[in-house]
């Protein structure tokens, strides 16, 4: 048995990345749950992240080093030692940073707190080519809260445990799983708040809802515009809150005008009186109301002025910096202590322009995580100019993003691609060289910052030592940049260097982080007086409702609304979404989630499927332009006629994976064409913006 | 006598399958057999609306467990003071007559041992303070590790604040 040790740390089996409390004897982790030292977390855990365990035990992942042999693609590998990969790939590096300077390097990741090293990696090679994964999730959504606030998304938090109402657009709360927030939720909903959920598909979600709206699918525009129009015609909004913080408020309220809930009736099938309803009911409840802007909302090219509409509610209803409402996110410097230090050493400025055209050729697009299909773009055509290295870090874009055979070309220009990763992805089939990170159970990170109404700093702890030949994220980085001779930026050997780096003049030791995992610092939440000093970034220090660059790049802030297309008779628009196991197509082939869903299936609307002849439960040929294969359908009435939908993350092709090959479909290759298709001013891919063909089975 | 009980509460579960989870963690249990088990109800329409339904069962730890009187091996006893019906792995012949007596379908086959298992309130963990595992790590606190008594309570309160949409509370605490 060994001693025993309790280890706080950080959940690494989604991007939520919950506190956790791993219990460990002699080497082996035993129990990993909830960390109880955080009170809106408690004990619970999800089951992906109860799953952690088998995930240690699971070999069908890559467990050393590995260097393709063969065509890329051809699934043939060779176990090499660390030093031997390293200085491959550095080798390789180095070539084509001599031909074409360090810019032709590209990244990409899922964001989170723990990548600084990457992006510094990124810098001290020359490179601004640093992408994250928010092409395909959030960063129209972030793009709607830079044209408003003159601050991305997540300077917004949401007080969801003291809301009277909640809003969510296809944001599937209860089934995409934060656990702090699931538990607010569910909380908020015991004591009586509202939830009004709008979404083609019923969803766990829906049915805890007090209305759903079985909308039309891509028509969320048009309904905010409505509930704009009623909210201003019948004065419900917060006229105080309006006229003290909102810059051209005049604009919206003649641009609604013709946008009257009898038009948006046609447009998205809601009722008219129900918008009137719904409109005068949450007025009663403002300011302690939330309309969440969106989260994964890279569905339709619209999504920047669907996210912006919904900011705009929250505006209207002076849902901002109040208890139940949305609040500003509070750093170190808020409660007056000092935050993190960088840890790269004099770290070159790169001038360089970045190869999506983010910042200058889009200059509305914020540079800092790009556009990764523009990335692409930029590999395939080369131009503005080459990018002949990939770096793909824990992030799956044959998964993520549409059309994996178009982005297989695309890859074929690249000189070097290397994946990082704890699992096989559908992206390191095409690796040339695979560097296994260890699991996040056996990996301490960097310290990050917790911003919140009580700001702090956390901690991921390794509970246990790597159990194969796998290595942390930072080491494999700071050992590149030494074969590089970039080693003087990062001068550390172990990750407690790193951590004395971070804290250095905090006044904070890393045992006193350790201790629960985290630490706080301030005793009180922290509010700012909503009536004079809220930090807007905009030119005006107000909401903008008219920003001038996007105008500037011919992108109207008021956009007129444009119907989406209605699929031809047999074609279906498809939406996917996830459930409570599952989560970004990670997961499976994990041996204790696998079991409970093999493969997906294909809701459809009954009355449709009754049309054309398909009974429930039977399996029909789901294509798109040359990609087709056969699921089983669930016939629902809960489904709009117009959509089809299933959970993303099947149809796995890398063969390793015994449990998930080939297990269900995968709906990103019936997104075909849709790589270069996307929201103009926020950025996002349009994923739903495809018909798929269902057919019986013949 | 039965003492403990875990009561669900339909309208906070999720739905998550982080109980089923738990439990086939903590227990050991072949990939996809947890004592405790999560069923669905829908999503479909109910006399017109919309409805998805979850629902909990586990071993009811019966007072007269009758997977106890048809054990012939003396692996399935009912534990003095509190009432749990435990179940002794090591005396299992793999029978099978629990089975085939619960009319609840509690008992289950481990496939990787040859013998049955079914849920004993995490025994182990209740004997050290703890929580059974599926309780302790339901994610909105769904499931609730209560005394008997208290278990009648929480549904009534449930059934109440249900009904009237309002927050109930006993009569007498205030």
């Amino acid at each position: 048995m060994g001693t025993t040790k309790t280890v706080y740390s950080i959940c690494g089996m989604c991007s939520v990345r919950c506190p956790i409390m791993v219990e460990v004897e002699g080497d082996r982790v035993v129990w990993i749950s909830g960390n109880p030292h955080d009170a809106g977390m408690g004990t619970a855990l999800c089951a992906k992240g109860i799953a952690g365990r088998a995930l240690l035990d699971d070999t069908e992942r890559p467990l050393s080093p590995m260097i393709r042999e063969g065509e890329r693609g051809a699934g043939r590998w060779r176990s090499v030692s660390w030093d031997e990969a390293l200085d491959y790939v550095a080798e390789k590096l180095k070539a084509i940073i001599d031909q074409y300077g360090g810019r032709a390097v590209l990244l990409s990741d899922r964001g989170g707190p723990f990548g600084e090293y990457r992006k510094a990696f990124l810098k001290v090679i020359g490179s601004p080519n640093y992408c994250n994964h928010d092409v395909t999730c959030a960063v129209s959504v972030n793009h709607a809260a830079l044209s408003l606030f003159g601050f991305g998304r997540k300077t917004f938090g949401y007080d969801y445990k003291n809301a009277k109402h909640i809003v969510l657009y296809g944001r599937n709360i209860l089934e995409s799983i934060k656990i702090k927030t699931t538990k607010a939720v569910i909380e908020a909903l015991d004591r009586g708040c509202k939830l009004t959920y709008i979404d083609p598909r019923y969803s766990v979600t829906a049915s805890k809802a007090t209305r759903w709206w079985r909308i039309r699918p891509g028509t969320d525009y048009a309904l905010n515009l409505a509930l704009i129009h009623i909210i201003i015609k019948e004065g419900l909004y917060d006229k105080d809150f309006v006229s003290r913080w909102v810059n051209g408020f005049e604009h919206l309220a003649k641009f609604v005008e013709e946008y009257t809930p009898e038009w948006a009736e046609k447009e998205t099938g809601i009722p008219a009186r129900e918008m009137y309803v719904f409109c005068r009911e949450i007025a009663q409840d403002a300011p302690h109301v939330i309309f969440h802007p969106g989260w994964m909302r890279a569905r339709y090219r619209q999504a920047f002025w669907e996210s912006r509409t919904t900011y705009l509610l929250n505006v209207l209803l002076g849902a901002i910096e109040v208890p139940g409402g949305l609040f500003f996110m509070k750093g170190p410097k808020d409660a007056g202590k000092k935050g993190l230090n960088p840890i790269g050493e004099n770290l070159p400025k790169v001038e360089e322009k970045r190869a999506d055209g983010a910042g200058w050729k889009y200059p509305h697009i914020n540079k800092g995580p790009g556009l990764l299909h523009r990335a692409f773009e930029a590999i395939r055509t080369g131009e503005p100019y080459p990018v002949k290295a990939y770096f793909v870090h824990r992030h799956d874009p044959l998964t993520g993003l549409p059309d994996p055979e178009a982005q297989v070309e695309v890859f074929k220009n690249l000189d070097l691609l290397v994946v990082i990763d704890v699992n096989w992805s559908e992206t390191a089939k095409y690796a040339d060289v695979i560097l296994p990170e260890c699991t996040y159970l056996e990996r301490s990170d960097l310290i990050a910052t917790q911003k919140g109404l009580k700001p702090g700093f956390r901690i991921r702890t390794a509970a246990i030592e790597p159990q194969y030949d796998t290595k942390p994220g930072w080491w494999i980085y700071i050992e590149l940049a030494k074969r590089l001779g970039k080693g003087e930026h990062f001068p550390y050997e172990s990750i407690e260097d790193l951590w004395e780096k971070q804290l250095e003049g905090t006044g904070i030791t890393v045992e006193q982080i350790k201790e629960k995992g985290f630490i706080t610092l301030a005793d009180q939440p922290i509010w700012y007086d909503r009536s004079k000093e809220l930090p807007f970034k905009t030119e005006s220090g107000k909401i903008e409702i008219i920003n001038k660059k996007w105008e500037e790049a011919g992108l109207p802030c008021l956009k007129p609304y444009e119907a989406p297309e209605s699929p031809p008779k047999g074609k279906f628009r498809l939406l996917f979404g996830r459930c409570a196991w599952q989560t970004h197509g990670m997961w499976m082939n994990n041996p204790a989630l696998h079991p409970y869903l093999k493969e997906n299936v294909l809701w459809i609307n009954k009355q449709v499927a009754q049309e054309m002849g398909l009974r429930d439960g039977e399996r029909v040929v789901v294509s798109n332009n040359g990609y087709a294969k056969e699921m089983r359908i669930f016939a629902t009435d809960l489904i709009h006629p117009e959509a089809v939908f299933m959970l993303h993350g099947f149809g796995r092709t890398v063969p390793q994976q015994t449990r998930a090959y080939n297990r269900g479909v995968a709906d990103q290759r019936l997104e075909k064409g849709l790589l270069d298709v996307y929201d103009p001013a926020g950025g996002a891919n349009a994923l739903c913006e495809c018909f798929v063909e269902v057919k019986p089975v013949s | 006598m039965a003492k403990y009980y875990i009561y669900h509460d339909p309208t906070r579960c999720i739905g998550c399958l982080a109980c089923e989870i738990s439990c086939m963690d903590w227990k050991g249990l072949p990939y996809g057999e947890a004592n405790c088990r999560i069923f669905r109800f829908g999503p479909d329409l109910v006399s017109g609306e919309p409805d998805l339904t979850f629902m909990y069962t586990s071993c009811f730890h019966c007072e007269k467990p009758l997977c106890v009187e048809a054990c012939p091996s003396g692996a399935l006893v009912k534990r003095e003071g509190d009432g749990i019906v435990v179940f002794r792995e090591e005396l299992c012949i793999g029978c099978r007559a629990c089975i085939t007596a619960c009319p609840w379908g509690i008992p289950q086959w481990n496939r990787n041992v040859g013998k049955i298992h079914k849920c004993d309130y995490c025994v182990d963990r209740i004997d050290q303070g703890l929580e059974p595992a599926c309780v302790t790590r339901c994610p909105v606190e769904a499931l609730k590790f209560v005394t008997v008594e208290e278990a009648s309570k929480l549904k009534r309160m449930r059934w109440l604040k249900d009904t009237f949409g309002r927050p109930v509370a006993p009569l007498a605490q205030y």
